[in-house]
């Protein structure tokens, strides 16, 4: 059957379908399991009590106050790993020694679990709003170098050759062919990025926090109510969902170019 | 110009050991020569391509450009190379003019005009290529022959004084192959370039060629000079030529001689056939 023939594309509205009969499925399993005796009410809510309890807290000003604040916290920190992140990233896929330099102890860094740095960070930038961003952007930072540095090292080396019989000197070759050639990559490293800086939230908002969603959550679960968080983790679905079409189709529309674009 | 290659050698190590890629080489490729570069796979005439164009260091020797030593890539050696190699992110314009915007090329003392002529020149050169239509396409909209055609002008936008080719039309189909060629012929007459070119096709060679340095297996040396005594403005029809296909035939017999010593064809064909029986 030509549906699963390997890596053959499908007409565009069978893929819609595809995608959208996931999000109906899930729906159709939850109500029918939250419907069962078998399950505790407390830990599986109905979608009718999820409903009313999004219907309360649409309507109320502490939702948005999270949602903003916790937007800003993990763009805050996801721009600040990208800042830095992708000319150290791009220096390291370009020279052997700066590779050799930092790639090892980067590698050491990452495999740090974020939460355990929680005590360190709280010490070195306090309990405000500075140590959430900085947790976040441990969390991204390291992860984006090596790869960054790694869509540098995948340009065809004859790219680079090529620029050289033109008369390129080492720092065009870099801002002129290597970068130009590796950023398709590069955004698309920030988009994946972008959704674990999300995931880095809620431990975040473990630090000294007042509102944001991850600190609703753990407000919520405190006190058992269940319907609420879940209007917080379809939300926090949403918005990631929403943010990661967003960078898709800026970036395919960037890089237009490029026939290998990821759809 | 005058290129003057002086016992120049490439040695490299592997891990089986010291591997002698060329022996010492010596020859001159005077102003508006097209010398091709025929030999078998392994030979060292790539690598001898490639140090001329300053992307490998020789082991030994030297290589003298205008009597001015060469050791860096350098934009008056333009390089046109096997695989494909224009810049995916530029349309075909932008990456015929992608010199002009290097320090290297850049002459402050031009005057508006000659920058004007500069850039006119890049639209005759592509008109001329057969690609007046595709000024804003991008590569991937290409087929092969156009890149290669792109690939070429960007090459001698800058007017370098020596075009190296690394087999540039091996990827291509006998009858791209054969339309580039003609070609290139054509360019090669009006633009007074000094051609390199490496191929593993001795008709091409010979097609195109005022001289043709024939190279040993490895370790490579020139085993031959041959001067070709066709003109400047040949056409496909000295392909039916005796002296043409005298030429291509000694061509062969050359390389073949260049095969492993101790390698018997019919004694191996022969186990094969018993084995097959067996």
């Amino acid at each position: 059957m030509k549906w699963f023939a390997l890596r053959k594309s499908l007409p565009p509205w069978a893929c819609y379908t595809l995608s959208a009969g996931a999000f109906v499925a899930a729906f159709v399993a939850w109500a029918w399991l939250s419907h069962q005796s078998f399950v505790n009410p407390v830990f599986l809510p109905t979608p009718e009590k999820v409903w009313l309890a999004g219907k309360d807290l649409l309507g109320d000003d502490i939702l948005w106050l999270d949602v903003k604040v916790s937007f800003v916290r993990v763009t805050s920190g996801f721009l600040l790993a990208a800042a830095l992140a992708i000319p150290i990233g791009v220096w390291m896929g370009s020279f052997r020694a700066l590779e050799a330099f930092l790639q090892p102890i980067t590698e050491f860094v990452r495999y740090i679990p974020v939460p355990a740095l929680i005590p360190m960070l709280m010490l070195l930038f306090g309990i405000d709003e500075m140590a959430k961003i900085m947790l976040i952007f441990v969390g991204v930072f390291f992860q984006l170098v090596l790869m960054v540095a790694d869509e540098i090292r995948r340009v065809p080396y004859e790219l680079l050759q090529a620029s050289y019989t033109l008369g390129a000197k080492r720092g065009e070759a870099i801002r002129l062919v290597l970068w130009k050639a590796a950023m398709p990559g590069i955004f698309d490293a920030l988009r994946l990025c972008n959704g674990w800086a999300w995931t880095y939230l809620v431990v975040a908002e473990l630090i000294a926090a007042n509102e944001g969603m991850g600190y609703r959550i753990l407000k919520f679960s405190r006190f058992l109510q269940t319907p609420k968080i879940w209007v917080y983790l379809l939300l926090l679905g949403i918005i990631g969902l929403a943010l990661d079409i967003a960078f898709r189709k800026f970036n395919q529309r960037l890089f237009h170019w490029n026939d290998t674009t990821k759809r | 110009m005058s290129l003057s290659v002086r016992q120049l050698e490439k040695v490299y190590q592997s891990r089986r050991g010291r591997v002698q890629a060329l022996t010492p080489t010596s020859f001159e490729v005077g102003q508006n020569e097209f010398v091709s570069l025929v030999g078998p796979s392994g030979c060292g005439k790539s690598t001898l391509l490639r140090t001329l164009a300053g992307l490998e260091e020789s082991s030994g020797g030297q290589i003298l450009l205008d009597d001015a030593p060469v050791s860096c890539p350098g934009a008056d050696r333009g390089m046109v190379f096997q695989n494909y190699t224009l810049f995916p992110w530029l349309t075909v314009l932008q990456n015929t003019r992608f010199s002009f915007d290097l320090e290297e090329n850049t002459d402050y003392s031009r005057t508006d005009g000659e920058v004007m002529s500069r850039v006119g020149r890049v639209y005759s050169l592509l008109d001329l290529m057969g690609l007046s239509k595709f000024y804003d396409a991008f590569p991937r909209e290409l087929s092969g022959g156009m890149k290669q055609r792109v690939a070429i002008a960007r090459a001698l936008a800058n007017k370098p004084k020596l075009l190296l080719m690394d087999e540039p039309f091996g990827a291509l189909d006998a009858q791209t192959r054969e339309e580039m060629q003609e070609l290139l012929l054509l360019l090669c007459r009006h633009e007074k370039t000094t051609v390199l070119f490496v191929t593993h096709d001795v008709e091409e060679a010979v097609f195109l060629s005022t001289r043709i340095l024939v190279f040993s297996a490895r370790p490579g040396r020139i085993v031959e000079d041959i001067r070709v005594p066709f003109g400047p403005d040949r056409t496909l029809d000295i392909k039916l030529e005796p002296e043409f296909n005298r030429l291509k035939r000694h061509l062969l017999e050359l390389l073949h001689k260049e095969q492993p010593s101790g390698f018997d064809r019919n004694a191996l064909l022969q186990k094969l056939v018993q084995n097959s029986n067996s």
